[in-house]
């Protein structure tokens, strides 16, 4: 029994640091009604910034603490001011879109300042374990335990007892109240950045210690993290956040003892998920809440689609059609091969996140179904390449849309957060499920790409194929926004409660947009499995959702020529001036949040 | 009240309760058919909730809402449409993005045919199938509802028809209340629930709107109307519903309820200069 209580010391340490992420996390949504997807990145520059402090300047402790909380305060503050203040009167989906963004640039920064290679981040206390009741516990837990606590009462305090924290819980009631009052919503924000943001450093730094390791894909997993931990206890909701921090602790650290390490992120989303779908407003709301005002501002940005006539379509079709006929290389070719491929992702993307408004950021679950269903059946059966290529875009549309249903009744930022959770557990189960998908190891040997029995491996014939390929999914995905469904999901995603008020049911609809965008993004990974001939879990991977997600706002959302347009801006402008691929995110990212604060319509407008 | 045929919808004892809040309070109302039916009452008085209790976007805590004689409390809104119950918004909720046409084809949803076979289980793929191919019934139908779309707008002159392609969002306020009737009107409703439809309305636009809803009640459509400019509800009402506090104060004709003491203390007291305000303001 000892070791039950060393997984519950375990799960309690790390629900502490979970919670340092999740109040920061809490205090943002409460002001400003915002899921800051930059917190893990916060979080990221606190452990490096911890790693100068501990390792090339020699800090004792307390200082290292206060140096961390200081800098990344600072980042906070540079993030509110420069990439959140500017935004305030846009629509809806710009902030978290920004926010995205600024995660993007902040992890590459450290990338490139620091090296992708993980490093060791050394506690700087001793390493002696107390026997405690059967298990044991070190400084360092003590340490976390105590940040944790009087981090907590500060906050309370703070909250309780200053005028500045009035300040903050009246913004984060009534918004509009508290500026009518004369309270400073600027100043309150400024407040609370910089306290997420020291929190989450601070957070950062003892994770670093704790398990003496920092690397730079700690990022997205501390968001993940307290993301989980902030809606488990209730958006906005600090109390809530902390409860719920302990709670993924505990849940991580039980399901780590009986199933072993691999399993312990499935967990934190498997509870996400439960959550979601059983009680949205987290386990401590009330029950009954007066129903949300409606909201008459749209989520997506107004705006004219530029008109693209007919004709020029055609010759645009006709021109790349014609280009593997022409002196070009083999490499123009290559590149362009990944922009259709990345165009297929987009067209699919592009319905769901802009036709239907259901801003997806798991989007690259879809392509590993697509990919592992065309892989295995070609591979294991004998499955025709063409046929195992449909067949993976038939298991993308069906499983999909089973697994993002549950996000269905869901709104708005939450949509954001399933999908990012449901694209996390696809990656997880292709990991966990060696006897089908062969974990780690991935799948290789796949097939060539071949059509009727011949084998595509000449590179102009398979740019024919994916070119063909995805201009016939344009057209039908054209054909389908001139009809009634179109209308329909455009509707929806305008204002779902009138939309259902005259008949249309979200959940049927939803659907429909899941297998029909599920479809494409399968068929494109069938198509990448066959190119790549081996895939594993990592080949899909959110960073991919992301661009995806760029892709389909530098069109326009909704725009199925704007999704092409897209993918070729931001496969073959990078290629073309040959700019080193560690560069390329932080480029996707600058591109993201140019778009969100200049143009958040996109170059060809919304649809 | 002695109602000879059954209404066509008939509240009983309503309530909807927000914490320590109760917004509509033990509620009976009964309209008839072709009746109008106006709820009025100072601002925050329930009237809101009570519509979206009847159109389903809202459960009641006690209480039963019968249309046509059947039981459709807490039924969701889908199925509400589906059997011919339509709404307008109080502030006002057309599709942004969506030409005057679509937002009116949306309200035409509930009667597609052509394109929605009553199938079930594969119901939905069908539907996604037929909107592909689009084979000539649908056309038709897509057709048909076009043509009945340019009717409804020719309604309201010519408000709407000569920006029938433009997307909603850039139309003025008031168009995008006369879109949101028209997008009712598109469902053929057997009941109407109009939700302060001449809000920020200036004087003559308040008259049209006034007259058409005169015209819509002559046709036969049963209308239940809250509003806050009491010339329009006095000269349009079958009978009028006064609620404060979520409870019902007073009831009867027009003229009657305009004399009530009780709606002179709780309504017209400061609702009047409310009502003058608002005016003063449009």
């Amino acid at each position: 029994m000892s070791s039950w209580l060393d997984y519950t010391i375990n799960g309690l340490i790390v629900g502490n640091v979970y919670a340092l992420v999740a109040v920061g996390l809490a205090l943002i949504f409460g002001v400003s009604r915002l899921i800051n997807f930059a917190q893990g990145s916060i979080y990221l520059v606190g452990a490096y910034i911890g790693w100068v402090a501990v390792v090339q300047l020699h800090t004792p402790l307390p200082l290292t603490i206060i140096f961390v909380a200081v800098v990344a305060a600072l980042v906070g503050l540079i993030i509110e001011r420069f990439g959140l203040r500017p935004l305030q009167n846009s629509v809806r989906i710009a902030p978290l879109l920004a926010t995205i963004g600024i995660s993007f640039v902040l992890d590459q920064l450290v990338m490139l300042t620091f090296s992708p290679n993980p490093r060791a981040l050394p506690s700087q206390l001793p390493d002696v374990r107390f026997e405690v009741g059967g298990g044991t516990i070190g400084p360092l837990d003590l340490l976390i335990a105590g940040v944790g606590i009087s981090s907590a009462l500060l906050l309370f305090v703070f909250l309780r007892y200053t005028k500045l924290g009035w300040a903050v819980r009246a913004a984060s009631q009534d918004r509009d109240a508290a500026m009518q009052m004369g309270v400073d919503v600027n100043r309150v924000n400024q407040t609370v950045f910089g306290l997420a943001a020291a929190l989450g450093g601070v957070s950062g730094l003892l994770v670093g210690m704790y398990y003496n390791q920092i690397d730079t894909a700690m990022s997205l997993q501390a968001t993940l993290k307290g993301v989980v931990a902030e809606v488990v206890g209730g958006a906005g909701n600090v109390p809530g956040a902390v409860i719920g921090s302990m709670l993924l602790g505990l849940v991580e650290s039980y399901g780590v003892a009986v199933f072993g390490t691999s399993y312990r992120n499935l967990f934190a989303f498997l509870l996400l998920i439960v959550v979601l779908v059983l009680r949205p407003n987290g386990l401590f709301a009330s029950a009954r809440q007066a129903p949300p005002e409606p909201l008459t501002g749209t989520f997506i940005a107004p705006s004219r689609p530029v008109r693209i006539p007919r004709w020029a379509l055609v010759v645009a079709v006709a021109l790349f059609a014609v280009l593997p006929l022409l002196p070009v290389s083999f490499y123009v070719l290559q590149t362009l091969i990944n922009a259709w491929l990345l165009g297929m992702l987009a067209l699919s993307l592009t319905l769901v996140a802009g036709t239907i408004g259901q801003v997806s950021l798991g989007h690259a679950a879809l392509l590993a179904i697509g990919a592992y269903t065309s892989a295995l059946l070609s591979l294991t059966l004998n499955v025709p390449v063409g046929l195992a290529i449909v067949a993976g875009g038939l298991m993308s549309a069906a499983l999909g849309t089973i697994l993002i249903s549950p996000s269905f009744r869901l709104r708005g930022h939450y949509v954001s957060i399933a999908t990012l959770a449901i694209g996390e557990i696809v990656s997880l189960v292709i990991l966990n499920w060696e006897s089908v998908t062969r974990g780690p190891i991935g799948i290789s040997g796949i097939p060539p790409l071949s059509l009727f029995g011949y084998d595509l491996v000449d590179p102009r014939t398979v740019y024919w194929f994916a070119f063909a390929v995805m201009v016939v999914l344009a057209l039908v995905q054209g054909r389908l926004l001139g009809s009634h469904l179109g209308r329909s999901f455009r509707a929806i995603r305008d204002d779902d409660i009138a939309a259902r008020a005259y008949g249309l049911s979200l959940n049927r609809y939803k659907s429909l947009a899941f297998i029909f965008g599920g479809f494409a993004a399968g068929v494109s990974g069938g198509i990448a499995a066959h190119l790549y001939s081996y895939i594993n879990h990592e080949t899909f991977n959110t960073q991919q959702s992301i661009l995806a997600l760029t892709v389909v706002i530098l069109g326009g959302l909704g725009n199925v020529v704007g999704a092409i347009v897209g993918a070729v801006a931001l496969v073959g402008i990078p290629e073309m001036f040959r700019i080193a691929a560690e560069y390329r995110i932080l480029i996707y990212g600058i591109v993201l949040l140019l778009l969100v604060r200049f143009r958040p319509q996109g170059l060809l407008g919304t649809i | 009240m002695a109602e000879t045929i059954a209404p066509l919808l008939s509240l009983r004892g309503l309530t909807r309760r927000f914490g320590g809040l109760t917004a509509v309070d033990g509620i009976d109302l009964d309209l008839a058919k072709g009746g109008l039916v106006s709820i009025i009452g100072p601002n925050g008085a329930g009237k809101t909730t009570l519509f979206n209790l009847v159109t389903g976007l809202d459960r009641p805590d006690a209480g039963e809402v019968r249309f046509e004689e059947r039981d459709i409390t807490g039924h969701s809104p889908e199925r509400l449409a589906a059997q011919g119950i339509a709404r307008t918004f109080q502030l006002g909720r057309v599709f942004g993005n969506l030409s005057v046409m679509d937002n009116v084809l949306i309200g035409a949803h509930t009667r597609l045919r052509a394109v929605k076979p009553a199938v079930p289980v594969i119901g939905p793929l069908l539907e996604l199938g037929l909107a592909l191919l689009r084979p000539a019934s649908v056309k038709a139908e897509e057709e048909r509802l076009r043509e009945e779309v340019k009717v409804i707008l020719a309604r309201f002159g010519e408000r709407l028809l000569p920006r029938i392609d433009q997307p909603a969002y850039s139309l003025s306020y008031a168009n995008r209340r006369r879109v949101e009737i028209a997008r009712a009107l598109a469902l053929k409703p057997r009941l109407l629930l109009l939700d302060e439809p001449t809000a920020g309305m200036n004087p003559s636009e308040t008259a049209e709107m006034q007259a058409l809803v005169a015209e819509l009640k002559a046709e036969g459509l049963t209308i239940l109307l809250i509003e806050h400019k009491l010339e329009m509800v006095m000269r349009l009402s079958d009978r009028v519903i006064v609620m404060d506090e979520g409870k019902k104060i007073a009831e009867g004709p027009g003229e009657q309820v305009r004399n009530d003491s009780k709606v002179i203390e709780a309504y017209l007291g400061h609702g009047l200069s409310g009502t003058a305000e608002q005016e003063s303001a449009a």
